[in-house]
């Protein structure tokens, strides 16, 4: 777990040099962590014992269900506030062990959540709090600060007010007694807000094994945002082949009438033929032409007839720097992940060509041990990971991530600049 | 000439119909692959009979390449018929697919050019007889790979010119027109375009179909 402590550490870390341990925050922290955990439990039993009998005596009108199911679940959100407390002890918040309820409304929440183990351990956890931890957040410090604090005052007790100290059955009425005591008590002192501060640091680590997500928990929350993140991929491309299809069907069709029209009216006007017939079909040219790139873009057909190599090559042909491609590959990849790296490679050529001062670009593709691997490389200036805020990068990153592949970009300032990408062909 | 059109958009049929009856010709339609699978079944019966047919690549049902596969079908009969493909789009492999399979009477037109009527039926008649057409548009991105150069980096950049006019479907007259040169000229090009590309010498409108899918080929 990574800790939020920074400068300070971590209490463990803090403890390890005791006679330093009141020199820094950390009594302070943990004193005040289970002062508020003393009253967070209290309270906490207050309300689950009205709740508890409450929900019993209303079992009958029905009411009481509500009730009961309320404490069944509310282990959840007091987890959650625990979580959060953690930080007053500088320890990171743990991830929820949750995963997020897609369905709507309270039924669909509950009959998630009830399967999770988190939600009992939360529960449990709950029981703790408002029983023995609330007990023993204000006993330990209250008990052994009390005894520290009555030997510090000793000689006051004894010399001004004449009276006496009780220590555990042990009395202090002399000065012989009190003063020695009173020495002795900023030794003890000392060693009271380390076992304080030890305990408090346990209770976190108590509180943060129980609320925390287990590994198992970690790796199903990532799968299911790995999942959707591969859902919104593919959403995102169906959604480009539809737009790509309808421009098809639709306008490319309508301006190919156009076309066919005009073509007839400049064939029947004949030799005669209007000046202005031609600027039409010009632009309708030219219409069709830019329309026939934006198609092309949205879903380019070279990439599905002829894969990587044929499609960066037209893309080398293309661009406004020299690019040379070199991709020796055995054969077709799956189309998502051509997809992905053909637009990545575009991406990354495109920033070389705007941003970079290149003039030459170098684009490599081997395939290794099942793994594809895409080298990109410029002579141009570097710099390229803050050169355009570092979003399309990201992107490219985002994109390649669903198939667990990866984007590396070394781009010192004065370059060259070479990314990297690695994706597995499995 | 009788004429099949297989596009399934409205827009695109109406024009292209209008564009052929306006030059004599008698056209029939289909809209979708099975209609055109069904005609070319016919065409093999004998019950049907058409002189060139001009048929779009995207058509329902899978909108992919029906008109590709069907073009390829109609070189395969026992009486291979001309084909026509237009396509909204420059489909380089389709393109090569279609002219290195088929020895003649082939061609494969953006439907842009339709705006130049004049031009579009001299393509039509060009494919009707036998000749090969490939659009400029699509050649220009064949010509561009860097592959070609690898292979026909024996050609001038003159007989690479002429290499691709011929590519086109061109005749000599249109070759020299287009170039500005002499009929002499060009097919003294030609004949160096043929002895580079080693061809065998056996009638000289094959050598043309080899040395134009040579260089397609080469791709």
């Amino acid at each position: 777990m990574v800790s939020l402590a920074g400068v300070d550490g971590t209490v463990w870390q803090a403890l390890a040099k005791p006679h330093r341990l009141v020199l820094t925050p950390w009594p302070a922290r943990a004193l005040g962590y289970l002062v508020s955990g003393a009253i967070l439990g209290f309270a906490l039993l207050v309300a689950l014992v009205v709740s508890v009998v409450l929900g019993i005596v209303t079992l009958v009108a029905g009411i009481g269900i509500v009730l009961l199911l309320g404490v069944a679940f509310s282990g959840v959100l007091v987890g959650r506030v625990e979580r959060r407390r953690l930080s007053m002890m500088c320890v990171a918040e743990p991830a929820d062990p949750h995963v997020t309820v897609t369905e709507p409304g309270l039924r669909a929440w509950m009959r998630v959540r009830r399967r999770e183990s988190a939600t009992w351990r939360e529960l449990g956890y709950l029981l703790l709090m408002a029983g023995p931890l609330a007990v023993l957040d204000l006993l330990v410090p209250g008990v052994l600060l009390s005894a520290a604090i009555s030997m510090l005052i000793a000689p006051f007790v004894v010399e001004v007010l004449h009276d006496q100290v009780d220590l555990g059955g042990y009395s202090l009425d002399t000065s012989a007694e009190a003063w020695p005591a009173a020495v002795a008590g900023i030794v003890v002192l000392l060693v009271v807000v380390a076992l304080i501060t030890a305990y408090a640091g346990a209770r976190a680590s108590l509180a943060r094994l129980l609320l925390g997500a287990s590994e198992e928990e970690t790796n199903r929350v990532l799968a299911v945002t790995r999942d959707s993140r591969a859902r919104l991929v593919r959403a995102f491309d169906a959604e480009r082949s539809r737009i790509e299809r309808e421009l098809h069907d639709g306008v490319q069709q309508q301006l190919v009438g156009l076309a066919a029209t005009i073509g007839l009216a400049r064939h029947e006007a004949g030799d005669a033929g209007s000046a202005r017939l031609d600027q039409a079909a010009d632009q309708v040219r030219d219409a069709l032409a830019s329309l026939r790139e934006t198609v092309h873009e949205l879903d380019p057909p070279v990439l599905r007839e002829r894969g990587l190599p044929g499609a960066l090559e037209r893309v080398a042909r293309r661009s406004s720097v020299e690019v040379t491609v070199d991709a020796a590959l055995p054969g077709r990849l799956e189309p998502a992940v051509e997809r992905s790296v053909y637009f990545a490679v575009c991406e990354l050529l495109g920033n070389a060509e705007k941003h970079s001062g290149a003039a030459h670009v170098d684009i490599r593709l081997r395939i290794l041990a099942d793994v594809l691997r895409v080298e990109v490389r410029d002579d141009g200036n570097g710099g390229a990971t803050s050169a355009d805020g570092g979003t399309g990068l990201l992107g490219i990153a985002d994109r390649l991530a669903v198939h667990d592949g990866t984007l590396d970009v070394t781009s010192p300032d004065g370059g060259p600049t070479t990314a990297t990408i690695e994706v597995s062909t499995q | 000439m009788r004429l099949l059109l297989a596009e399934d958009s409205t827009f695109t049929r109406v024009g292209l119909t209008e564009i052929l009856t306006s030059a004599g010709h008698e056209v029939s339609s289909v809209e979708d692959g099975p209609a055109l699978f069904e005609s070319i079944s016919g065409l093999r019966a004998g019950t049907e009979s058409y002189d060139l047919v001009v048929t779009d690549v995207r058509m329902p049902p899978t909108h992919t390449d029906e008109g590709l596969r069907a073009a390829l079908l109609l070189q395969q009969l026992p009486q291979p018929v001309p084909v026509l493909v237009v396509s909204a789009h420059i489909e380089v492999g389709y393109a090569t697919e279609l002219l290195s399979t088929a020895p003649g009477g082939v061609g494969y037109l953006l439907k842009d050019r339709v705006v130049d009527v004049a031009e579009f039926l001299a393509a039509v008649d060009r494919v009707a007889s036998g000749g090969v057409v490939v659009d400029p548009d699509v050649m220009r991105e064949l010509i561009g790979a860097r592959a070609v150069t690898r292979v026909l980096d024996r050609l001038t950049p003159r007989e690479r010119d002429v290499l691709a006019l011929m590519a086109e479907g061109r005749t000599n007259a249109g070759i020299a027109a287009e170039l500005v040169v002499s009929t002499a000229a060009v097919e003294k090009h030609i004949g160096n375009v043929f002895l580079k590309l080693d061809l065998p010498q056996d009638g000289d409108a094959h050598r043309r179909v080899a040395a134009v899918l040579t260089y397609l080929q080469a791709l």
